[in-house]
């Protein structure tokens, strides 16, 4: 068992673990946007499939949504980047 | 060996001062966002001083209509009403001034996205708070305003004071700083995405030549997509802040 607090390079210690929670930040993040993406654009297509005349509406309101998802993975974007300073 | 040495981010988006110091420095940005504002006003100028009396314009004013047109019925007939054509000049404004800052990222020469700084966007995002609150407050009153947004239509009693403070944090409070951090991540990280490519590609033309062909080729790739980037990013943006103020003028929607 590596005793991490004895360790000798406690400062690239710090940094690694830095990077490494950066990362799953990163990573976690983007799950829930990416799913909240797939399923706002997947029924926008499938509502201009069904009703080609609305697409215009359609498109309009597709993006104010992938606007208000995508939202939540930027802010876990800027945050890895507040994390690894 | 690959000499991969990736920049601190700091490196890529802080630049060195030019003229003064402190927080009135002028920088690199700073100039970049001086020359957005003047090509912005230059674009419209020539468009409306050129502007031709017959029925086919030409040249500048062409342009300039077609993105007046777009603002008109793509963002103000959609996210305000018809009602909403006094903000057509505000909006043309902000949406020419946030694509000429967001394509200074992929010009040769330049490539730094004005609003990869947070400092742009946020302004930018603050003049729409204080546009869609004082439009709300004039149209509906204080009161009702502030009523309007607490109690939304159609939610049980029960549910009223969770989902009204979550309203009103949610109109207050995040909408601006989402707006303005959605701008600023989606530029940074296109300025990162050409840097982590153009990076692989320099370390791998020195050390083999041919390998570089596969990033240099998706880096030239990337740049036809940051122009697709600059173009959505302006788009949302203005047609938010058209949302919003719509939000705020009709407020049984």
């Amino acid at each position: 068992m590596i005793d991490f607090l004895a360790a000798q390079n406690a400062g690239e210690l710090e940094a690694g673990l830095k990077t490494v929670g950066a990362g799953i930040v990163y990573g976690g993040a983007a799950i829930g946007p990416g799913v909240g993406i797939g399923i706002v654009v997947g029924n926008a297509i499938t509502a201009m499939a069904r009703q080609p005349e609305a697409a215009g509406m359609v498109r309009t309101t597709m993006f104010l949504g992938i606007a208000f998802t995508e939202a939540l993975a930027l802010f876990g974007f800027v945050l890895t980047f507040l994390l690894k300073g | 060996m690959l000499a991969l040495e990736f920049p601190p981010v700091s490196h890529l988006i802080e630049w060195p001062d030019l003229l003064g110091s402190g927080p009135f420095a002028v920088n690199k940005v700073v100039l970049l966002m001086w020359l957005g504002g003047v090509l912005t006003f230059l674009f419209f100028y020539l468009g409306a001083r050129k502007a031709t009396t017959g029925l086919v314009p030409k040249g500048v004013q062409n342009v300039a209509e077609a993105v007046i047109d777009f603002v008109r019925n793509d963002v103000i007939l959609q996210g305000i009403g018809p009602d909403g054509m006094r903000f057509l000049p505000f909006l043309v404004t902000v949406f020419t001034f946030v694509f000429v800052c967001n394509i200074f990222g992929i010009i040769p020469g330049i490539q730094m996205p004005v609003n990869a700084r947070m400092a742009i966007p946020m302004f930018l995002a603050l003049v729409v708070w204080v546009t869609y609150n004082v439009m709300g407050i004039a149209k509906q009153g204080v009161l009702s305003y502030f009523k309007n947004i607490i109690v939304p239509p159609g939610v049980p009693i029960a549910l009223l004071p969770l989902i009204g403070l979550i309203e009103f944090i949610s109109t207050i409070f995040v909408r601006p700083f989402a707006l303005a951090v959605r701008l600023f991540a989606n530029m940074l990280a296109g300025h990162l995405l050409l840097v982590t490519f153009a990076v692989l590609a320099s370390a791998l033309f020195s050390s083999t030549y041919v390998g570089a062909i596969f990033p240099g080729g998706l880096l030239i790739a990337l740049t036809g997509f940051e122009l697709l980037v600059a173009v959505l990013q302006a788009y949302i943006f203005v047609i938010l802040t058209a949302v919003f103020i719509g939000g705020a003028m009709h407020p049984e929607h």
